[in-house]
């Protein structure tokens, strides 16, 4: 089935349910905050959320209380510290109790080149001498039918939903990617359903290598233009990364009261048309 | 007299480490200082490489987190994650890896996950990200990292990524046959892991620093080479540049608002 241009409530709402396994990527870039956003607003529950780098995106989803579980390999502010309501949510269960399935990048990397390739498991060499296999039953090792080498495995990937923003889609439908492309292409084609949000839809993609990285119509579930989707990461050739509002995002996630503050403000009462501003105050 | 803080003594000394034709897989904060210094000062072909599949990029300003888009406008070619991993660090393509620790031993193994237990932690740290298989896929590893009591620990909480395991011969047991941590420059002194036993050995102090100053600031007893050297101070350039950088960085982050 082709993909099917639609709003963003519209995409969440047909995409998107309660117990859902959801990856929502975008390595630093192109993260798809839009789209979270409408994720809160809905009120979808008990999510078992999925990404590498969690992120202020998945603070706040966190914290609004969409989640029951992250499965993740790095979570923190890059260069400002923790995600604090991450860590409130796990280690005091506010606003609900969080479980925690804890990887690398290299095993998460792994393992949605392994969904996306139609495994069930990927296999690389990994958390050698590491703890992390003692506490997370899902880091498993094989031996090599052919060498005998021990190689680390874990289960592959395999989400309910991908959400990712992009730079472009075409008038057919066609995505493409362009910057720092993360784990977007593997994460929605290892996932049942995808929602791709961009920042505009053009006629056609022009004079574009024939190795651009892009998916299909025919790969992808929902598409929804939202200019600044991405803010505050950024889409390259559109604006840039917002680094002083990660900074201040620090205190706002730090106290509990600020937050619900911010997320009334901000998320309940705001929309995807809310992003284009911040796309304008972000070029340069 | 050349005046500098600690920090610019860190940071310089870890620079001097790497060589103009390392191919480098850099770790964010403290690292990513150090990798750029020696990019505009003696190293300026290095290929730095950062997690986000950015391969031999060359930042303007260091970048806040390991993908923004300054390093990916300036690198050679942009690749995605999993190929990341996959073909250029598990492959065996990069000389070495630069990471940064919250807590360290003094076989270098690494703990960026939980300080306490894991399951209860007292702090919940950020966690390993790519330093589990750098620390192990690299051909060497080189530490930075300020000295103290805290943070330089007879047994860390936690392995996030190996070291010299136990030391002597431990790395290997886990089928590793990458060299592991070769160098730890902190704000003190360099060490380097002894020739058999693996553990860290004081091979340079900076000067002004005192063998007392590194014996209180280390968690595990400190042992020190037969022939200590002293780190040479940093050069005025290496300053200049250092301090150009970190200035130009602080006007790009702030003022984007």
């Amino acid at each position: 089935m082709v993909a099917r241009f639609m709003s963003l409530k519209e995409a969440v709402a047909s995409c998107v349910k309660d117990g859902d396994t959801i990856s929502m990527e975008g390595f630093t870039h192109l993260i798809p905050h839009a789209a979270g956003h409408e994720i809160i607003r809905q009120g979808i529950k008990d999510l078992t959320l999925i990404r590498m780098t969690p992120d202020m995106i998945y603070d706040q989803l966190i914290g609004a209380g969409c989640a029951k579980k992250l499965i993740f390999s790095w979570g923190g502010n890059p260069g400002v510290g923790s995600l604090h309501r991450l860590r409130d949510a796990y280690e005091k269960s506010w606003p609900t109790k969080l479980e925690i399935e804890e990887h690398s990048h290299a095993a998460m990397a792994n393992a949605y080149d392994a969904g996306a390739a139609g495994l069930p498991c990927a296999v690389f060499k990994g958390y050698r001498g590491a703890e992390l296999p003692r506490v997370n039953p899902n880091i498993k090792f094989i031996e090599c039918p052919f060498t005998g080498e021990s190689l680390a495995a874990v289960p592959a990937i395999r989400p309910d939903v991908t959400v990712v923003h992009a730079q472009k889609a075409n008038k057919k439908g066609d995505i493409l990617f362009e910057g720092i492309v993360g784990v977007q292409k593997e994460a929605v084609l290892a996932a049942k359903k995808s929602i791709i949000t961009v920042e505009e839809i053009v006629d056609d993609f022009g004079d574009i290598s024939p190795n651009a990285v892009m998916l299909p119509n025919w790969a992808v579930t929902a598409i929804v233009e939202v200019p600044g989707g991405a803010h505050p990461s950024y889409a390259q050739g559109y604006y840039k990364r917002d680094n002083a509002f990660y900074k201040a995002w620090d205190p706002i996630a730090r106290d509990r009261e600020a937050f619900q503050a911010w997320l009334e403000e901000h998320v309940i009462n705001g929309g995807p048309e809310d992003f284009a501003a911040k796309r304008e105050a972000n070029k340069g | 007299m050349v005046e500098y803080t600690p920090t610019e003594m860190m940071t310089v000394s870890a620079a001097r480490a790497l060589k103009n034709d390392d191919v480098c897989f850099v770790g964010i904060g403290m690292p990513s200082a150090a990798c750029n210094l020696a990019r505009l000062t003696h190293a300026p072909d290095i290929t730095l490489i950062y997690e986000s599949g950015t391969i031999g990029t060359k930042p303007d300003v260091l970048p806040l987190s390991i993908g923004d888009g300054e390093l990916c406008e300036t690198a050679v070619n942009t690749v995605a994650v999993p190929e990341m991993f996959r073909y250029w660090l598990q492959g065996g393509k990069i000389s070495v890896g630069f990471l940064g620790a919250a807590q360290l031993d003094k076989y270098g193994n690494i703990n960026t996950t939980v300080i306490g237990d894991y399951d209860n932690p007292k702090v919940r740290l950020p966690g390993g990200g790519g330093a589990p298989e750098i620390a192990t896929s690299c051909g060497e590893v080189f530490l930075v990292m300020k000295q103290s009591k805290r943070g330089f620990v007879e047994k860390i909480d936690f392995v996030t990524s190996l070291g010299h395991g136990k030391g002597g011969d431990d790395r290997a047991s886990y089928g590793v046959d990458t060299k592991g941590p070769s160098r730890l420059i902190t704000d003190l002194c360099i060490m380097e892991p002894h020739p058999v036993g693996k553990q860290f050995v004081v091979t340079s102090i900076h000067p002004g620093v005192t063998r007392e100053e590194i014996i209180e600031n280390t968690g595990w007893d400190v042992e020190f080479a037969d022939e200590v050297a002293e780190t040479a101070i940093p050069s005025e350039k290496e300053l200049q540049v250092l301090r150009e950088l970190h200035a130009r960085t602080a006007k790009a982050h702030g003022d984007q608002q």
